[in-house]
């Protein structure tokens, strides 16, 4: 007759015989398809079982950390290996700077991800192009000379504005951050791929910032946009801190005052360039022949003594 | 006992055959040479069979799409010409837009050609990195015939713009527009949400939805000349 033991997952029951018999062995399971594999290290307490089997074991163990090749799929699969609740996680972090949670540390936790910086920068492209498209159509719409265009171009601009931001700064700064730990014995330094990641995410604040700059009231728009620059810039300013706290205070502060210009910058070029009011577009226009004719006036009087 | 045993033995021996019997048959597969033969079959067959049998095919997906039932047709065997189709004419059709300065005008065929195939390329790539297990053709498959409904509110588009510009006309555009993206969306979710692990469907959504949010932006701005 069977034993109701029969009826049992018998594959659980061979491993843990197994187990049982070699207590010092590395039971691997993989958790997710394709890729993530967790290693269950039995119990090793047991000394005696001598080198050979330690070293067994670290060999299989750093098998199982060394990183993929870069040519290989897995390797860039490690990087978009986050869950919904993650990114959404992330992104709240992104916007509440709190001076006892780095970004980097915290949140991040080694593991950092490109989904992340890469939609929040298309969003953010497409968002700005189509924000400022209904800007110009809502400031203009009353005049008569007006006809509407879609103004695609702004696209292009935006996207490439967006992404070389997300992607040269964070070069640079991880560059410097090198050097700067090359030369001092105390700097840390973040991965290249953190620093992708923590401006990634901190561009996210700005989404929002720029479907409310439509409303046309100045004021407001100045407002939002100083909001969305200081919240986001604290928050890189809380990452980056740590790093180059026991640096001279002369780098710190002007890497700090570098990393938050540039955020302003960015905000300030996005909101002359794409919400410009139409009247102050054509002001360059008219001061153009003003400042040829007074060059060669200015020579004249300049060799007099 | 034993002779019951050997009597039983016996009975069975008379049912054998005997051996002046040759035994012989023929041990071939009678549907190995029928396949065979309709292999051959669609190398003569004439052309028009072919076409009209791939335009079905081609036909098949379009009411798919139209009617988003869980069903695995449009996966299994994807094709291009669909996508290539769609993706022509409503590139083509969103020409002779207006244009002040050559800058300010909408999109140019070339732009609609490469935002539609490489935002559909980047949205497979995604959704394979996340660890998606459909794979890069049907997804691109799914996504190009996705454009259906889109392609349909083009061309609304350009015949209520015939009848002139206006606040109504606008609005007519407006709701046609968001509901082919609504259904747009849908289609498409309902053939690749299902590949997707279960924690991880929004993350793979969100960019379908990104990219047909762009396409449909740029048939609503289209404005003639």
């Amino acid at each position: 007759m069977a034993a109701p033991q029969d009826l049992t997952f018998r594959e659980f029951e061979v491993a843990a015989d197994l187990l049982a018999e070699t207590p010092g062995a590395t039971t691997i399971s993989s958790l997710r398809e394709p890729q993530g594999h967790v290693s269950l290290a039995a119990d090793t307490g047991d000394q005696e079982n001598g080198d050979l089997e330690e070293n067994d074991q670290t060999q299989l163990l750093e098998g199982e950390k060394q990183p993929p090749n870069f040519w290989t799929f897995s390797y860039h699969q490690s990087f978009f290996d986050v869950d919904t609740h993650q990114v959404l996680e992330r992104i709240k972090n992104s916007l509440l700077p709190l001076p006892s949670q780095n970004f980097v540390r915290h949140c991040l936790r080694h593991h950092p991800d490109l989904y992340g910086p890469f939609w929040i920068c298309a969003t953010l492209a497409f968002t700005l192009a189509v924000s400022s498209n209904l800007a110009t159509l809502l400031q203009n719409w009353r005049e008569a000379s007006f006809s509407y265009s879609p103004q695609f171009h702004k696209v292009t601009v935006a996207g490439i504005t967006i992404y070389c931001y997300a992607w040269l700064v964070p070069t640079a700064l991880w560059g410097f951050l090198q050097w700067r730990k090359g030369v001092g014995e105390r700097v840390g330094c973040y991965t290249f791929l953190e620093i992708v990641c923590v401006y990634g995410y901190s561009l996210f604040i700005y989404i929002p910032t720029v479907v409310l700059w439509l409303i046309p009231v100045s004021g407001l728009q100045w407002f939002l946009g100083v909001f969305a620059v200081s919240l986001s810039g604290a928050v890189l300013l809380l990452t980056f801190w740590p790093l180059v706290r026991s640096d001279t205070k002369v780098v710190s502060a002007v890497l700090l005052i570098v990393v938050i210009a540039l955020h302003a910058l960015l905000a300030i070029g996005c909101k002359f360039y794409f919400f410009q009011s139409l009247p102050s577009r054509s002001i360059p226009v008219t001061q153009a022949p003003l400042r040829q004719v007074t060059p060669p006036g200015s020579s004249k009087t300049s060799a007099a003594p | 006992m034993a002779e019951a045993d050997d009597r039983t033995f016996l009975g069975l021996s008379d049912v054998s055959i005997s051996e002046d019997i040759p035994v012989e048959g023929e041990i071939t597969v009678p549907m190995a040479s029928h396949s065979q033969d309709e292999d051959y079959s669609t190398l003569d067959e004439p052309v028009k069979e072919t076409i009209i049998r791939d335009l079905k095919a081609v036909g098949k997906k379009f009411v798919h799409v139209m009617y988003p039932k869980k069903s695995n047709a449009l996966l299994r065997d994807w094709d291009l010409w669909g996508p290539l189709v769609l993706c022509v004419s409503l590139a083509l059709m969103l020409q002779g837009g207006s244009a002040d300065s050559k800058e300010d005008g909408g999109p140019q065929f070339a732009e609609v050609f490469v935002i539609i195939w490489f935002g559909a390329v980047v949205i497979t790539l995604n959704s394979k990195l996340l660890g998606g297990t459909i794979s890069f053709f049907q997804s691109l498959c799914v996504l190009g015939y996705c454009v259906l409904p889109l392609t349909v509110a083009m061309l609304v588009c350009r015949l209520v713009l015939l009848a002139g510009m206006g606040p109504i006309n606008f609005l007519i555009r407006l709701i046609v527009v968001i509901a082919m993206f609504a259904w747009s969306t849908l289609a498409s979710t309902a053939f690749l949400a299902d590949s997707q692990p279960p924690n991880r469907k929004a993350l793979a959504v969100y960019p379908i939805f990104l990219f047909y949010f762009v396409i449909s932006w740029m048939i609503l701005t289209f404005t003639p000349h």
